[in-house]
């Protein structure tokens, strides 16, 4: 398996060191993908054409509703899929944004209480997550996972159900995305202490595993095909069953804090990127006595670049991209 | 982000300043039967040091630092090492100030970069730690305040899970974000490369803590291990070294934070293409801020705090050049561009005189000598004082 360096997309500004901070919403009516990064208290959007030629560019700011006080920093932008519309949410030091896809109108805004917190603390969103079709779930500093209910159209959010599972701050949530697999799991959430919660999603979430802590924070989770794959900042990946919670591969992946994982639904290909300036890239499998495995198929070095966001671009895995701290630009991989 | 970064903001880049400052009064340095045509000593230095470090690590201002906070904007954080630096005799003007500022937050942003775990950032600090207090060895009062500092930084840190470290060090990646100047010392040393970005290794130890990369290892529904595969990793890792010390006392075994001048490397103190680097910085809030104010006045509470020595009629003050020559600082001044310039805090003063009544009677304390505005209004003298910076 080899991959191609593409040309690259130029972004208005900087990646910030955050986790997972790369989302990619294929467009493929109009045949455009979208990309978004986060820098500071700006998001940077850029919509391409397939042909690579034809980019435009939408900055988004974080001035929450009415309050006029200074610009908080956004954690987290993600496009979050759901069957009857896609909406872009951003998470920040005050709260949850909901964008219409394009980032053209906010149809939601949700406040964070900041005086729940303990002074020293800081207050913030992150982890984003659509999940059971209808829901949309963003994690806080407090270790709480908002779960919220969206309608098929218009403004009307609602907030439906607070888990209250995890004890430190959330740092990822993923939903299943093998589509044709009726799961039992259909959600994880992750936290500072690498604890990891998998839930079924429904009028009430319901804990199905808890995988306990190990001392250091899992910054990316992903859930795929009833597996769960986990990045911890020891540089290593670990691979569970989502419903037994039992630990079946565990990569020594990376030298550095490992930064963001991707799956690619059609073909079970795992990709994660790391303060190491690498990627590598991964293929989970099922072997017949239904063991979990992963073979390591391929290696790439973005020179001198601590990577903070890696997304796969189609859902076979084909293409990919990266962004890294600092880095006003989208490298992107096309496999050859 | 995180409140807690501040403290390891300004210590650590205070450490860079105080590195900096020893060098340049070091290298310009001449024997005594000529230091008065030179115009400073060896006693100067060490009295330089010695000021500014008792500013530094005043009680009052440590117990503002270290009270739960947002991070400062960089115009900000800028005044208050402005007025670190002219806590002595010597006195620095803009162009040198620019690039000695320019020095220190490149050199906390490499270390923050490249410490191997986030935690490693606080090894950074007492390295730093470590060497302001061997440059005030010979004070015990001084050593006694700052070993204070030190233990606030013990307590404070040591007991914090590594995700709070890894927050702080996020924190202070999109404080440096964007900045790429590049110091001729990190592109010697081929730490940094010519478009101002640093040069990360994929070879070499691994952090504590971690595995080096290249195993997978599958087990059964039972929990036992039933394969054992390698994978080529593309780097050249080797195991960790050994855990630094995180007390007051100890090997911190990683280098990161210590002092990178030396006599010998006098020379390599300067930067070089600033210019180029122009067109890759991002404008710092060039739309008038609403936060200024309240942010001043988090400022004033802080520097509230610092006490400055007066210098008296009979002390004289003497400049330090941070270029090889006089002729080099003019046309630093000259080309810097107007981006690049940390100038000014604009702040309406006059909306709210009563307000800031308090601020400038803190900010009239910090006068020296030179820089005494006379003026009848307070709002006026503040923006003034500003100005002045």
């Amino acid at each position: 398996m080899m991959y191609r360096k593409e040309k690259s997309i130029q972004m208005k500004s900087s990646a910030s060191a955050l986790y997972n901070n790369l989302s990619v919403l294929p467009i493929t009516e109009k045949n455009l993908t979208y990309f978004s990064v986060v820098h500071g208290n700006t998001v940077n959007m850029v919509s391409a054409s397939a042909d690579g030629l034809n980019f435009s560019h939408r900055q988004l700011q974080s001035k929450e509703g009415s309050v006029t006080v200074s610009s908080s920093l956004i954690m987290q932008a993600s496009w979050c899929a759901l069957p009857s519309r896609v909406l872009l949410v951003l998470t920040s030091q005050k709260g949850i944004q909901m964008y219409e896809s394009d980032g053209s109108i906010m149809v939601y805004w949700h406040a964070l209480d900041a005086l729940e917190t303990p002074p020293a603390q800081a207050v913030f969103a992150r982890g984003i997550a659509p999940a059971g079709g209808q829901y949309i779930c963003v994690g806080t500093s407090s270790g709480l996972v908002l779960v919220f209910n969206i309608p098929a159209k218009g403004t009307n959010i609602t907030l439906a159900e607070v888990l209250a599972e995890h004890r430190e701050p959330i740092t990822d949530i993923a939903s299943e995305t093998c589509t044709d697999k009726d799961g039992a799991a259909d959600l994880v959430t992750a936290d500072d202490s690498g604890a990891l919660c998998v839930w079924k999603c429904g009028e009430e979430f319901k804990l199905l595993s808890k995988i306990s802590a190990y001392g250091v924070s899992c910054s990316s989770v992903k859930l795929w095909d009833g597996v769960v794959a986990a990045a911890y900042g020891t540089g290593q990946i670990r691979v569970y069953d989502a419903v037994t919670g039992a630990l079946s591969v565990e990569l020594d992946a990376h030298a550095r804090w490992v930064y963001t994982l991707d799956i690619a639904p059609q073909s079970g290909k795992l990709l994660s990127g790391a303060e190491d300036s690498f990627i590598q890239i991964w293929q989970l499998s099922r072997s017949d006595s239904g063991t979990i495995e992963v073979e390591h198929r391929h290696s790439e070095c973005v020179t001198d670049t601590q990577i903070c966001g890696a997304r796969f671009c189609d859902p076979q895995g084909a293409t990919f991209a990266v962004t890294g701290y600092d880095l006003a630009e989208i490298i992107r991989y096309v496999q050859i | 982000m995180s409140l807690r970064t501040l403290p390891l903001l300004f210590i650590n880049l205070g450490g860079e300043m105080l590195y900096i400052l020893d060098q340049r009064l070091r290298a310009q340095n001449i024997p005594p039967d000529k230091a008065k045509k030179a115009g400073w000593t060896d006693q100067d230095r060490k009295r330089v040091m010695n000021d500014i470090i008792t500013t530094m690590f005043n009680k009052k201002f440590m117990e503002e630092l270290f009270k739960p906070q947002e991070l400062y904007s960089k115009k900000a954080l800028r005044t208050v090492f402005d007025r670190l630096a002219h806590a002595s005799i010597m006195r620095l003007n803009q162009a040198s100030m620019d690039k000695l500022y320019d020095l220190m937050t490149m050199a906390f942003k490499y270390q923050v970069l490249l410490c191997p775990r986030p935690r490693d950032i606080l090894l950074v600090t007492f390295n730093h730690m470590d060497a302001i207090k061997d440059f005030i060895r010979d004070s015990p009062s001084i050593l006694n305040q700052v070993d204070e500092t030190f233990r606030q930084l013990i307590d404070m840190y040591t007991c914090l899970p590594s995700g709070e470290f890894q927050l702080i060090r996020q924190t202070l990646l999109i404080f440096f974000q964007d900045m790429h100047i590049r110091v001729s010392i990190f592109l010697k040393d081929k730490v940094q490369n010519s478009n101002g970005r640093f040069v990360l290794p994929t070879s070499g130890p691994v952090p504590w803590g971690t595995e080096e990369p290249g195993l997978i290892r599958i087990f059964n529904y039972k929990g036992e291990e039933v394969k054992r595969v390698q994978f080529q990793n593309g780097g050249s890792y080797i195991s960790p070294l050994r855990e630094g010390s995180y007390d007051l006392f100890g090997d911190r075994v990683l280098k990161l934070g210590t002092n990178m001048y030396s006599v010998s490397r006098s020379v390599e103190t300067h930067m070089s293409g600033t210019l180029k680097s122009s067109a890759s910085h991002t404008k710092e809030n060039v739309a008038p801020n609403p936060l200024a104010k309240e942010e001043l006045n988090l400022l004033a509470q802080l520097m509230g705090g610092l006490e400055l020595k007066k210098t008296s009629g009979s002390d004289h003050s003497f400049r330090l050049n941070l270029f090889n020559d006089d002729e080099e600082e003019e046309n630093a001044a000259l080309l810097r561009p107007e981006e690049l310039s940390y100038k000014v805090i604009s702040i309406q003063a006059n909306e709210d005189q009563e307000r800031n009544k308090e601020l400038s009677r803190i900010m009239g304390a910090f006068q020296s000598e030179e820089s005494c505005v006379q003026s009848t209004s307070k709002g006026d003298d503040l923006l003034a004082l500003m100005d002045g910076l």
